[in-house]
């Protein structure tokens, strides 16, 4: 399963969003998108996704044009995990997890054998089985990510885009969560993540895109575009960067 | 959790009790033998007339009344993501009513029954469309039931205007009734003018409940999920629409039913708006066929108003409702 989205312009009254933007997410790999706020990053997942129509390019998934697809065949297709996860109720984990099922037609509290078993292995996979029949709203920040990574995962989707999975999380859920992430993309399939913590992208990322001002800067792996200018440009910060470490000194 | 699976049937056998009871009790009380005689077509003429004529279609009208505005309830709070949406809350019902208030105001009634159901049909639909519409453009919970609180200001403002100007008392007393909400001296016929509107939108509600469960995750996440939002929203609107434009059409506006319903079965169905939808619908049926004997019991000079006794009993489960919500920070408020 391939993700192609090309020439992607996106625009907003009297602003453009995203310029001209073009990127590919394979299975089997783990993409970093990286930029400051407000580069447009969520506005081009928006679009790579289908949600939004892009006024300009067009996104080929798995072969197919992104909106020739119905919402429920996109869905399990690629997964996503948007940056903002608001639960309206105090469900269990449990359904909250099963909800990932939807696009294969799974009704919470009767779930097919196969939708179980998915629910299960997400479960399993995101290490929350003792929280399985908590409410969400006893949960905390970590652990509530790693229920909506299950969630995610739950649709077994070849691809994911996860729209910063790890912010307000302290530097051990952050691991955890990329730690699933990882193991997601070791079984074959594809993660696109946006993320502002550089080291973090560093360690974990087969494959960086740099993006600025609704424009991609740069693409290619951590040793070739991880470098101090870049981090000079992108984001306005003076750094030092030794092969995949990297020691922030301050604002320029 | 096991109290999801017997929530129906246990709901379901309350319903045939308390539309019995409704039998049972009246002017003329009636033993129940003499009742169940009478309801299986055996029992002699006056009790076949007391019970067909007047108590069983009645009781059955609060009952699809109440029904109608628990299930309109829980979808729209499935929809909107937010416990406190209900069709008499967010003006749907008070638009209804005056809707069709004009319809009986221009006497048009005498000609054409049907312009009844499709009058309040149109009035809920547009009601249920504004909020819908507002529901797009703000994510403040607080503002959407402001938007209500002026839809219902408005339709009252409306309504008082064509009080006023009533041309004669009975279309006054015809219009009064249909505010205060009241099911006395329905027929089988009324139900039947209703009742097909009342399942259309019974089932619209059902066929999107699996959208309202992936709501809960928010609306990003849920299209995300592949929910088509445009026509989840659209769905959820008409069938909350017909149903309860078909309950205000048989009953007047009754308030607050569709509020304290789900609010009682949530936790039973582990707070799923999916799994809520069915019972909510039961009880809330439950709830006006009981109000209803209460209505017809207490010893009262002229008859009580079943919309009147069910807002005594709604309108403070609302504020506490609304009041515990404030500690619980669930919800995008």
């Amino acid at each position: 399963m391939r993700l192609k989205a090309v020439n992607i312009t996106v625009l907003a009254p009297g602003a453009t969003l995203v310029e001209n933007a073009s990127l590919v997410l394979e299975a089997g790999e783990l993409v970093a998108l990286l930029g400051p706020n407000g580069a447009g990053k969520t506005s081009l997942l928006r679009a790579s996704l289908g949600l939004s129509k892009p006024a300009k390019g067009h996104v080929i998934l798995g072969g197919d044009l992104v909106q020739a697809l119905t919402p429920m065949q996109r869905a399990r297709r690629i997964s996503y995990l948007p940056q903002i996860r608001p639960l309206a109720w105090p469900n269990t984990v449990h359904d909250v997890v099963a909800l990932g099922r939807y696009s294969h037609g799974a009704s919470l509290g009767r779930l097919k054998t196969e939708d179980a078993e998915a629910v299960d292995a997400a479960i399993n996979a995101c290490d929350i089985q003792e929280l399985s029949q908590r409410k969400t709203d006893t949960l905390s920040g970590g652990e509530l990510a790693r229920v909506h990574c299950a969630r995610a995962f739950a649709a077994q989707a070849p691809l994911l885009i996860a729209d910063e999975p790890v912010a307000a999380l302290d530097p051990r859920h952050q691991f955890r969560v990329m730690d699933l992430l990882k193991n997601y993309v070791r079984n074959g399939q594809g993660a696109l993540v946006v993320l502002h913590d550089i080291a973090l992208a560093a360690k974990y990322a087969d494959r960086f895109i740099w993006m600025k001002d609704g424009q991609i800067q740069a693409q290619g792996s951590p040793e070739e575009t991880l470098t101090e200018e870049r981090l000079a440009q992108i984001y306005g910060i003076k750094s030092r960067v030794d092969g995949s470490k990297v020691v922030v000194e301050g604002a320029l | 959790m096991t109290s999801s699976r017997y929530i129906n049937p246990f709901l379901i056998l309350l319903s045939v009790i308390a539309i019995f009871v409704a039998c049972l009790l009246g002017t003329t009380p009636m033993a129940w033998g003499r009742v169940f005689t009478a309801l299986i077509g055996q029992g002699n003429v006056t009790d076949s007339l007391v019970i067909w004529q007047i108590r069983l279609p009645r009781a059955l009208a609060a009952f699809l009344v109440g029904a109608a505005l628990g299930a309109s309830g829980a979808a729209l709070q499935g929809l909107l993501r937010n416990p406190l949406a209900e069709p008499g809350v967010l003006g749907v019902s008070a638009t209804a009513s005056l809707t069709a208030s004009f319809v009986l105001y221009y006497g048009l009634i005498g000609a054409q029954t049907w312009l009844l159901p499709i009058a309040a049909i149109a009035g809920a639909l547009i009601a249920t469309t504004i909020i819908a519409l507002a529901a797009i453009r703000t994510k403040s919970v607080v503002t959407l039931i402001l938007v209500g609180v002026g839809l219902s200001s408005f339709a009252g403002a409306v309504m008082s205007l064509l009080l006023n100007l009533s041309p004669n008392p009975f279309s006054l007393f015809d219009m009064i009734n249909w505010t205060l909400g009241s099911v006395a001296n329905r027929s089988f016929e009324d139900i039947a003018l209703a009742g097909p509107f009342l399942l259309l939108g019974f089932i619209i509600l059902f066929l999107c409940r699996r959208g309202l469960s992936a709501l809960t995750l928010g609306e990003e996440a849920a299209s995300g999920l592949g929910v088509n939002l445009r026509n989840q929203r659209i769905y959820v609107v008409l069938g909350a629409g017909l149903a309860t434009g078909a309950a205000v059409s048989l009953a007047g506006a009754i308030g607050f039913v569709g509020i304290v319903a789900p609010h009682i079965v949530r936790p039973f169905v582990r707070h799923d708006p999916a799994r809520s939808l069915i019972p909510s619908a039961l009880l809330a049926g439950v709830f006006l066929v009981v109000a209803d004997i209460g209505v017809r019991l207490v010893p009262t000079q002229s008859e009580l108003k079943l919309g009147v006794v069910a807002a005594l009993f709604g309108a403070p489960a609302f504020i506490w409702i609304a009041m515990k919500r404030q500690g619980g920070g669930v919800g995008p408020s």
